[in-house]
């Protein structure tokens, strides 16, 4: 023991260098320690439909590609509907852990005209994230099924278009302006309140600054084909909105009254271009009518048209009773847009803005007076198809108009089915009304007059005309006889005509002496006057 | 137990360095060998304490060599950190047991197997106690026979790293972790070097 007291001093000195290793190292960890603790971002946990692809320690978590965080833990909740993901952030992500951000698990996906997440073929499954607007920090988050259509924070503008029906239109769709590809379809979904389709539309910067209050947006999904007088016409957009549908937006009309969505939503979309930009429709009022006859082609959506304008289609067809003349009349109810009546209804409607059932029924109780009423008529030959018309009669019965019924109750004209079946009934009247009985008995009358006399011919007449015909061949058989070659009557004749030439030579030749010698008719001829050759020797007087 | 005659008991100290046994007389410092001139004391000095110092450095720095990465592989399968126990879980998993079992040899049971055994060492001596000094002397030779095993980590990280570099298709790159690593390999090496195994004999009884 004494010799190890001295040695005490030096194992001092000894000690306090080597000590400076194990504090260094320490130092290190602390600061390692301290800078892992501050490097440590949130834990969150997202909740999946399914854990196709997560594995624990290998999942990452990416924002725009870049490596924030890495999964820790995969387990079922508490009723396994559901699979938790705990991911652990980097603290330069911590912001990302509020509302607003989006996760959701990068596979491989393939649509018509894109395809994303083809890197994780290889690499496995991601999630990816996308910030929101940032709000409260929270740490339980909802993943989603599949991507958002968006990319992280892009500029442009979010629209929410309202839609009787989807159609064909899904998310990520195109959007065109002017058949160019401005934006997509982000999301769709119905709305809770008005059952209305709702379609999110994303369209990117500069091209959002297109959109005005006037703008209109119609489903341009599919092929329009249509034929009119000007040929056969084929509208798309393009083959990508053929197969995935699309929509697509120009500038319309400006006008102050179109027609606005319901809340929460910005635009109307329209089934089709020309939807889109005819004008506004105005308030669509309920009317009501009342046919006695069976309308057979009548359906739900006929159009109802006021001088062949298209403004309005039936909305329901019910068979009603009347106990009183026990018949089943057929009520029908439309909706009518007076405003498609266009100038018409603004300068009968003098009223001009307002567009009230009240201010409707007394304009038609103005139109009933003068005549208005309802026809079915027959729209097509060969489906049979009714459209009702509201025309003026002017020959029509009076009718009470009650102008505080709602509905309106518009008058009707049953007798008036259809024109084709109008216009046979007029044929058919009219060879009813022909006298024909008449006209049978008098041609009978006639036949039997033609009859007698063609017994008093047969009788008198021909026998006669036979005698007749034979005294003539007679007659003709007798001048024949006469003008035969040996006929003495014909050489009398031909004698007597040489004696005429003779003569008429004879007296030639008279005159012509004359002529030289008029004193041969005093003294007689001279002997120096030669005779003609041709003159015969005239008999002397 | 069979009580040899010991050296210091008769003021006789010997060279660690060249083994020449010197007289220390009367002087309790240390003298210069006599043969080879470096300086003999009767133990090494301050064994206990340096022993103690490297071993606690290399528990300490244990922690960040068994956390952080040791190595990062880029591939087209994706970028992956690997720790040392997460390394050995992939290669037992992926059906390579064997490498697995020697990764975990040279990297977890050699590193933990010193830490144990010079703690028990530097405590036995702390406390001179005379339980199982043979063993103990054995354990220790044992210790320093294969502390050295523990570079095979350290080896295999720098040449995956130097081999494994096609740029864009497959690349690896060391991280903090192997450095660390490295070090624990060193304190405890430094640990074992200290310590003084004359210490296990010089229990009460026999010094008395």
């Amino acid at each position: 023991m004494n010799a190890s007291d001295p040695t005490l001093e030096r194992h001092k000195s000894g000690m306090r260098l080597v000590w400076v290793v194990p504090i260094a190292a320490a130092v290190v960890g602390i600061i390692l320690l301290v800078n892992t603790w501050r490097e440590r971002g949130p834990t969150v946990t997202i909740t999946f439909e399914n854990g196709e692809g997560l594995e624990v320690g290998k999942t990452l978590v990416k924002y725009r590609n870049v490596t924030i965080g890495r999964v820790s833990q995969v387990k079922l909740d508490a009723d396994r509907t559901h699979v938790e993901v705990v991911a652990d952030l980097a603290k330069s992500a911590a912001d990302l852990a509020a509302d607003g951000t989006h996760f959701w698990v990068v596979r491989p996906r393939i649509g018509v005209g894109w395809a994303t997440g083809l890197d994780t073929l290889l690499s496995g499954a991601y999630i990816g994230v996308e910030s929101g607007a940032g709000g409260a920090k929270r740490t339980q988050f909802s993943g989603m099924e599949s991507p958002p259509p968006l990319p992280h924070r892009a500029a442009g503008r979010q629209l929410v278009l309202e839609a009787t029906e989807l159609g064909s239109v899904s998310v990520g769709a195109p959007v065109y302006f002017r058949r160019f590809h401005v934006g997509q379809v982000i999301d769709e979904y119905l709305d809770d309140k008005s059952h209305a389709a709702r379609i999110v539309l994303f369209i990117d910067a500069p091209h959002d600054q297109a959109i005005t209050r006037a703008t209109r947006f119609w489903n341009a999904s599919g092929v329009d084909v249509s034929i009119n007088s000007d040929g056969l016409k084929v509208r798309s957009q393009s083959v990508a909105s053929v197969l995935a549908g699309g929509v697509a937006f120009e500038e319309g009309p400006d006008v102050a009254d179109a027609d606005a969505p319901s809340a929460g939503a910005d635009f109307l979309l329209y089934k089709d271009e020309p939807s889109a930009m005819a004008p506004p429709d105005g308030e669509p009022h309920m009317v009501r009518m009342r046919f006695d006859k069976a309308l057979r082609g009548l359906t739900v959506g006929a159009p109802i048209e006021f001088v062949g304008v298209d403004i309005g289609s039936v909305t329901a067809i019910d068979v009603g009773y009347d106990a009183v003349s026990q018949r089943f009349p057929v009520f029908v109810t439309g909706k009518v847009f007076p405003r498609r009546m266009g100038l018409a209804y603004t300068t009968i409607h003098a009223g001009g803005k307002s567009d009230t059932d009240d201010d409707l029924a007394r304009l038609t109780a103005q139109l009933v007076a003068r005549g208005l009423r309802v026809q079915p008529h027959s729209g097509s030959l060969l489906t049979g198809r009714l459209y009702l018309a509201l025309d003026f009669v002017p020959a029509s019965p009076k009718i009470a108009f009650n102008p505080g019924a709602r509905p309106i109750e518009l008058p009707t004209l049953d007798g008036n089915l259809g024109e084709l079946e109008t216009g046979l009934n007029h044929i058919v009247a009219k060879i009813n009304a022909l006298p024909l009985h008449e006209v049978v008995a008098q041609a009978n009358e006639d036949l039997r007059d033609l009859h007698g006399t063609l017994q008093s011919v047969n009788g008198g007449l021909l026998p006669r005309a036979v005698t007749t015909l034979g005294t003539l061949e007679d007659t003709l058989q007798t001048a024949d006889a006469l003008l035969t070659d040996d006929s003495p009557f014909r050489s009398n004749i031909e004698d007597t005509l040489g004696d005429l030439q003779y003569t008429l030579r004879s007296v030639k030749a008279l005159a012509d002496t004359l002529n030289r010698h008029p004193e041969a008719l005093i003294r007689g001829r001279s002997k120096d006057a030669s005779p003609t050759p041709a003159t015969p020797q005239a008999p002397s007087p | 137990m069979t009580a040899y005659p010991r050296g210091i008991a008769h003021g006789l100290w010997s060279c660690v360095i060249c083994g020449q046994v010197a007289n220390s007389g009367a002087t309790s410092s240390a003298i210069p060998c006599g043969r080879c001139g470096s300086l003999v004391t009767d133990r090494r000095p301050g064994s206990s304490e340096k022993t103690l110092a490297w071993l606690t450095a290399g528990i300490i720095l244990y922690v960040p060599a068994n956390v952080l990465p040791v190595m990062h592989t880029h591939s087209v399968k994706g970028d992956e950190d690997s720790t040392i126990v997460g390394g050995i879980l992939e290669f037992w998993q992926g059906g390579s047991w064997d490498i697995a079992t020697l990764i975990f040899v040279a990297s977890v049971a050699v590193p933990v197997t010193k830490f144990i055994a010079l703690g028990l060492l530097l405590w036995s001596a702390r406390w001179r106690s005379t339980w199982a000094r043979h063993e103990r002397a054995k354990l220790y030779r044992f210790v320093e026979s294969i502390g050295y095993w523990s570079m095979l980590d350290v080896v295999v990280v720098a040449i995956t790293c130097s081999l494994l570099q096609f740029r864009g298709l497959a690349d690896a790159e060391p991280r903090p972790g192997i450095l660390f690593f490295c070090c624990v390999v060193v304190s405890t090496m430094m640990a074992a070097m200290s310590f003084d195994p004359r210490l296990i004999w010089d229990s009460p009884v026999t010094s008395r």
